[in-house]
């Protein structure tokens, strides 16, 4: 959540900075710096300094009791590019968000446009959709895992009565099946309210004009809704590549714990497991600095195009 | 609508009824299972989809500890919903209280590093606390502050999320206000008490739902800086009932997972409006 609030207001940012400023201004030589500093101090301690320790020891190679260390460079890093399971977590990471965004997106869309299109009951599905945003991760998890398990698992049973053996210890394409529905899940209230918001803010009688002209609602959704819709589709795609890069370790530790062997341990999973269970510091850290610079060319991105106002 | 079509609508109706069963059916199976004693739920296969009646006694264990079947415990969940409701509370109310000191700040005075101070709370907008873990925990740790309120929520709080709303609501409030203030000779103090609060309501409470959630579903930072039990927010507590037993009661682990879900669900759908606007005011 926090990082999905970070980004929209990163843009908020940007668009602002070149607002002007207050025209009448209080004069204090202390009071700003009192008011900043609660902020500053947090900032200061528990973000700049982790920060840039993160960056520190990502270029230092520790012994295995912590005693000493020395600098290496780039070590790390180029360890990090020759380590095949590191690499896998990067494909496993990217298969999941493809889907986790994907099918997230298509079925809120799907659920958006009928909740537009009804007159009565619009706002009672709406409250019955967004209440998983509320979930945990975890929790999200441990409900979907229940019903995956054997041998009391709905789904498993009925996967297995149409001939379906499930079992995602095993089988890595069952549980990367898994975690993606349980994301998926969790995330389809938060697409569904912004989608819901583009559509009722396209204009109707761009569509009473072209139901005029005798456009089938279908091709009326293709040629104008779908196309305004896209700076929203854009923003959402964005917030859940984040979100399944970084939001949904609950999801991952409560169902798979990364497994079957690697095969669902996403990028911050291994973050937590080389540096917290492993105790590879150096490893850890280096992940952590790929991490960081994801995350700023994934708000890079986002300004690019919000800038440029897709289709606008 | 633009046409009157029945079938249309009939369809709209019937996709929207089956995908608010579909969100649904998770939190039903979880509500049967809390009701099922352990035995029913173990030989099930599968879960019956009849609730029980066993909800008051696995309510009970689930709530206030107990022993299982094959003589193990359960921790009780209520003190651990306390130290999620401490720990939500604080990052809400710290967060929003912090953040519209420095934004006042930033907004209507003119100060030396002005811009300096807001690069640095902005840049932390880049980087969650999920992707510097490992050197966090390193801090926390060196302040002896693992273990305590003071470690699963300020770490948490270092974010530039609310500051930033607040910078941009502080920037539609009109000069005049301002003008007629400081013409009364109000401080700046008591124009921030007196008008700049009391027109922020709607947004204080629009983040407060939002950060309220952010701060009850935290797992990956309690992970880390909490060993000790009574520190264990409920979110984890569920997870420990899972995590390395071969044999699970099923019936425990999803009412404690109901209970851990009420607080935050029933703030999403009673302030139904506040959570709408916090999650779409912020992306004007």
């Amino acid at each position: 959540m926090g990082l999905v609030s970070y980004l929209i207001n990163s843009k908020i940012f940007i668009e602002e900075s070149t607002e002007l400023e207050k025209r009448v201004l209080f004069k204090s030589a202390w009071l700003p710096w009192a008011l900043v500093a609660p902020q500053l101090l947090i900032v200061l301690v528990f973000f700049f300094w982790p920060a840039s320790q993160a960056v520190w020891q990502s270029v230092l190679s520790e012994d295995a009791f912590g005693t000493s260390s020395e600098f290496v460079g780039m070590l790390n890093f180029s360890r990090l590019w020759a380590d095949s399971t590191y690499l896998n977590s990067f494909k496993v990471t990217a298969i999941f968000s493809v889907l986790v965004a994907g099918c997230g997106l298509a079925i809120a869309l799907l659920l958006a446009v009928m909740a537009n299109g009804v007159i009565r009951g619009a706002g009672t599905y709406k409250t019955l959709l967004i209440w998983p945003y509320a979930v945990a991760p975890v929790v999200a998890g441990v409900l979907w895992v229940f019903m995956f398990s054997s041998p009391m698992g709905v789904i498993s049973f009925a996967l297995q009565s149409v001939g379906i053996e499930w079992n995602h210890l095993l089988n890595s394409t069952h549980a990367m099946t898994l975690i993606v529905i349980a994301a998926v899940w969790k995330q389809i209230s938060y697409n569904f309210l912004f989608f819901l918001a583009g559509l009722q803010s396209i204009p109707k009688s761009l569509l009473e004009a072209a139901a005029i002209d005798g456009a089938s609602p279908a091709r009326r959704f293709w040629t104008i809704v779908f196309p305004l819709l896209t700076p929203t589709t854009f923003f959402l795609l964005v917030i859940n590549v984040i979100y399944a890069f970084f939001d949904t370790f609950g999801i991952v530790d409560a169902a798979t714990q990364g497994g079957p062997g690697k095969d669902t341990a996403i990028l911050v999973y291994k973050v937590y497991f080389d540096g917290f269970k492993a105790m590879d510091i150096g490893s850890s850290a280096a992940q952590s600095v790929v991490l960081m610079v994801i995350v700023i060319a994934l708000t890079v991105l986002q300004f690019r195009f919000i800038e440029k106002k897709v289709n606008y | 609508m633009i046409e009157r079509r029945p079938i249309a609508h009939f369809f709209s109706h019937a996709v929207l009824i089956i995908g608010v069963a579909i969100v649904a059916f998770p939190l039903y199976l979880a509500i049967v299972a809390s009701t099922q004693s352990p035995d029913q739920i173990a030989q099930s296969n599968p879960l019956s989809l009849i609730p029980g009646g066993h909800a008051l006694e696995t309510y009970r264990i689930a709530l206030f500890g107990g022993e299982n079947s094959r003589g193990g415990t359960f921790p009780p969940a209520l003190p651990m919903m306390w130290v999620s409701l401490v720990t939500a509370m604080v990052i809400a109310v710290g967060k929003i209280a912090i953040s519209l000191l420095s934004a006042f700040a930033i907004v209507y005075f003119r100060f030396p590093a002005k811009g300096l101070v807001f690069w640095m709370i902005f840049i932390t907008l880049m980087l969650p606390v999920e992707v510097r873990i490992g050197p966090t925990y390193a801090v926390v740790s060196d302040l002896g502050m693992l273990n305590s309120y003071a470690g699963l929520t300020i770490p948490l709080i270092a974010s530039a999320t609310a500051t930033f709303l607040f910078r941009q609501f502080f920037l539609t409030v009109p000069d005049e206000l301002v003008e007629a203030a400081r013409m009364d000779g109000a401080s700046p103090m008591r124009f921030f008490w007196d008008v700049l609060l009391p027109l922020s309501k709607t947004s204080i409470a629009a983040l407060f739902v939002i950060q309220f959630i952010y701060g009850w579903n935290q797992y990956l930072w309690p992970l880390l800086v909490t060993t000790n039990e009574n520190m264990y927010p409920v979110v984890l507590g569920i997870k420990r009932l899972i995590a390395g037993e071969a044999y699970t009661e099923w019936n425990v682990v999803m009412a404690t997972a109901i209970l851990a879900m009420l607080p935050p669900a029933l703030v999403v759908m009673l302030m139904q409006k506040w959570f709408v606007k916090g999650l779409v005011d912020t992306e004007k």
